[in-house]
């Protein structure tokens, strides 16, 4: 090879590796990008059953039942009213209590439903309430604010 | 009144950088040597004010003076006094303090240790370090102070945020900012260069300590905060892909590209351009990193601050360095010589390989990291990029790097030999495919991919010392005399190698975990057995403990694996007074490299308890081999020929003649 072809040859090697690169992205995007919701939005979103959401809003007052093993139900709910029913089987975070805010990322069982979460993320700690949903509740006017830190 | 003292320290101190960021600059073109003087006494001096600031409100956080609001808002008079002192930078107003500390103190050691380098060239690195310290310096006075004053005092403060107390807690931070930091050095010069219009061989010299030791802290950083989340957030997991996490992750990365480019300009004179750019580009990912979490645009468990004013204010200070380093770079990038040429099988040829894989890693990071931000912002439109995408895109580009890593220091500069280097390493590669079934096999199955992943990362230990192995002459020489050459290798050799094994080391750990860690989720009564990872845990009961700063349940439980007893743990879960705030804190027995993480539930109804048990097998060699790199670096770091102020004689050869360098 000559040192012009040897050049090409090197610099081709390159940009074939970026474009892979290009394109592995771009398939993980559309592998694992997740969607927010609350549960007012859902009427209107036409979410499939099996695709992953995450679906944020307050844990219904009354709505938690434990005492099936480890599987906890409850719903999500926001100012709209809508309840959707979660089920999720694991340890719930610390923080998790009705009334506060939570988002549970997972997909809708086949007939739409039921809401089958893996994950479950609740306000981190006093001051802080899962970002996705605090705005959502600002929006429909049902902050109730925390974010002043006056002494 | 000491209050007062730390404020006026670091208003003067803001005062001191913006002299030292303009007279020196003044007095460069004006090849004054008067004010050029200045440079490094004043960075001295800002260091010296910073370091009284950053120490009295480290004596207000341990005395407990709630007066001071930021102590109010993170401290208790309660809390242990080792969580007092790292409650300092457990918040925001102190964590930019401690950057503010660090950007100073390597401001001061380039300042101290750089007698050798040319005077223009060490007067321009001090002023921009200047620039930076002085635009930090003033986000602090104005937006973050954390010397305000409350009147009246309050009697009791708001108490540290509880999963912040722990000593994880109070390394990780230091280490982190060591490291990312540390980075400002080598963009400093980068600038200066670029401000200079010449850079050499020399050049490379001078930096690749500063890259080397902060790439190391950096390490440590990013395994200490990692360690951190696993054993103290109760979730068992040791990555989250979490945007604070990326945020130090991409220096790192662009860190590691930067310190193998540096190696070929030292050697070769060559990527000299590329390597300037590196240099930018990593403190542009520190910047980047810092605005991401300091600014609050992000939620995570890392992001305490919350205030727009903080976010516009480092979002220009972001605009103003990347902006203008890059335009700098992008003005004078053509006038500086480009370097040598080599052929693509050749030492140069795979470090320009690593590069590239370890930037588009990087990028890949990066867009996965600012995707969500850029869809909101654009569209309004929520989304998350989980950790999913960061495992497919980040893990596949992984691949290459795993499979050519021992290539590498295998082959020789300028023209290498790669059937001559494959027969050298055929030995590694068997041996890693052997150990790598075996461990699979010891492990009862699994994902059968596992046996490919845990043989990329034997292959990698193997090829490092193999490396070592052939630089000595085994076989090829008699073996006192091998053993001779071993150990009159230069440290640089043993950095490289030992670098390279932990890096190998940390993916055996993390495709062990991944591909055989087991979860078990159970409810269980007192005296009830759970059968997990094959060991037997017997919950032995619950019982109430109060602690300095909160009360907790213990559960305890008898751990058996065939009959025998072979331990005990506590598991629990605390409730922190001051701020009624529940935290779970696990049980983990460590065996060997493995552990058995055991995670307290809800209580059930009926008198028992939800547990989780994760057995980790091999988990701690994801850090040991993050130790191992850092320790590599530090090696490294000690090499004769990199010692910081020792190559004076190369130094000013350097300088003179740089052609000659290339030749060496």
């Amino acid at each position: 090879m000559t040192r012009k072809q040897k050049r090409l040859a090197v610099i081709g090697g390159g940009v074939a590796f970026i474009m892979a690169a290009v394109f592995l992205v771009m398939f993980a995007f559309g592998q694992s990008v997740s969607f927010f919701y609350v549960p007012g939005d859902l009427a209107k979103a036409n979410v499939q059953p099996g695709t992953r959401i995450r679906l944020g809003g307050l844990v219904a007052t009354g709505s938690v039942v434990r005492g099936q093993g480890s599987t906890v139900t409850f719903s999500v709910t926001d100012t709209t009213g809508t309840l959707v029913p979660v089920t999720y089987t694991g340890i719930l975070p610390d923080l998790f209590r009705e009334g506060q805010g939570v988002v549970a990322e997972g997909v809708f069982g086949a007939d739409g439903k039921l809401f089958t979460a893996d994950t479950v993320l609740a306000k981190h700690d006093e001051k802080y309430m899962p970002k996705d949903v605090a705005d959502r509740l600002k929006q429909q006017g049902e902050w109730r604010g925390e974010e002043a830190r006056t002494p | 009144m000491i209050v007062e003292l730390g404020h006026f320290a670091l208003v003067i101190s803001l005062v001191v950088s913006l002299l030292v960021s303009v007279v020196p600059v003044y007095g460069v073109m004006k090849r004054d040597a008067a004010l050029m003087a200045l440079a490094p006494i004043g960075t001295l001096v800002v260091f010296g004010l910073v370091a009284i600031a950053f120490a009295v409100l480290t004596h207000a956080h341990f005395t407990s003076d709630f007066s001071v609001m930021n102590v109010w808002q993170n401290s208790h008079s309660l809390v242990p006094a080792i969580y007092k002192i790292s409650g300092v930078w457990g918040n925001h107003e102190g964590s930019m303090m401690l950057w503010l500390l660090i950007l100073t103190l390597f401001s001061a050691m380039v300042a101290a240790f750089s007698s050798n380098l040319p005077v223009r060239l060490r007067t321009l690195v001090l002023a921009v370090q200047g620039w930076i310290a002085a635009a930090f310096s003033l986000f602090i006075v104005l937006t973050s102070n954390p010397f305000i004053r409350l009147d009246p005092a309050p009697v009791e403060g708001q108490d540290l945020n509880p999963v912040l107390q722990d000593v994880g807690l109070a390394i990780h931070p230091p280490l982190l900012y060591l490291g990312y930091v540390g980075f400002s050095v080598c963009f400093s010069f980068a600038v200066a260069a670029l401000i200079e219009g010449r850079i050499d061989a020399a050049w490379a010299r001078w930096v690749r300590p500063w890259a080397l030791g902060a790439w190391a802290f950096l390490t440590l950083g990013i395994a200490m905060g990692s360690y951190w989340a696993y054993y103290e957030l109760g979730w068992g997991g040791w990555w989250f892909w979490d945007p604070v996490e990326n945020a130090s992750f991409m220096p790192w990365l662009a860190g590691t590209a930067l310190l193998h480019s540096a190696l070929v300009m030292e050697k070769r004179d060559a990527l000299k351009i590329w390597t300037i750019l590196l240099s930018i580009l990593t403190f542009s990912l520190s910047l980047l990193g810092t605005f991401l979490v300091r600014s609050g645009v992000l939620t995570s468990v890392h992001a305490f601050a919350s205030d727009p004013t903080r976010g516009i204010f480092i979002l220009v200070l972001l605009l103003l360095f990347i902006g203008g380093a890059l335009s700098l770079f992008a003005f004078r990038a053509g006038t500086l010589r480009a370097g040598g040429l080599f052929a693509p099988i050749s030492r140069e040829g795979a470090l320009v390989l690593n590069n590239l894989i370890l930037t588009v890693a990087t990028a890949s990071v990066l867009i996965g990291t600012l995707y969500p931000m850029l869809m909101e912002t654009l569209t309004g439109e929520k989304i998350s990029v989980g950790a999913p995408f960061f495992n497919l895109s980040f893990g596949l580009l992984m691949v290459p790097l795993l499979i050519v890593l021992p290539f590498g220091p295998l082959l020789a500069w300028k023209r290498a030999d790669l059937a001559g280097a494959s027969q050298r390493l055929f030995v590694a590669v068997l041996a890693a495919l052997a150990v790598a079934l075996a461990m699979y096999y010891a492990e009862n199955g699994g994902p059968v991919m596992a046996i490919l992943g845990l043989a990329a990362g034997f292959w990698i230990v193997f090829g490092a010392l193999a490396d070592l192995w052939g630089r000595a002459g085994f076989r090829r020489v008699a073996t006192d005399q091998a053993f001779r050459r071993l150990f009159g290798l230069p440290r640089s050799a043993f950095g490289t190698a030992l670098a390279h094994l932990g890096f190998g080391v940390t993916v055996i750990g993390i495709v062990a975990v991944s591909a055989f860690a087991t979860e078990t989720v159970t409810e269980t009564k007192p005296g009830g057995v759970i059968d997990a990872g094959g060991y037997q845990l017997r919950f032995d009961g619950m019982k109430d403990a109060k602690g300095p700063n909160y009360t907790e349940s213990r559960a305890h439980f008898t751990i058996s694996r065939g009959g025998a007893t072979v331990g005990d743990v506590w598991s629990s879960k605390r409730i922190y007074v001051a701020r009624q705030m529940p935290t779970t804190e696990a049980g983990i027995l460590t065996f060997g490299l493995s552990q058995l993480y055991v995670s307290l539930g809800d209580p059930t109804p009926d008198g028992g308890i939800v547990v989780r048990i994760w057995w980790k097998p091999t988990i701690l060699c994801i850090w040991l081999g993050a130790v191992i790199m850092a320790v590599g670096g530090f090696v490294s770091l000690s090499d004769r020929r990199l010692r910081v102020g020792a190559p004076r004689r190369a130094a000013n050869r350097g300088a003179l003649a740089p052609g000659l360098e290339a030749a060496e």
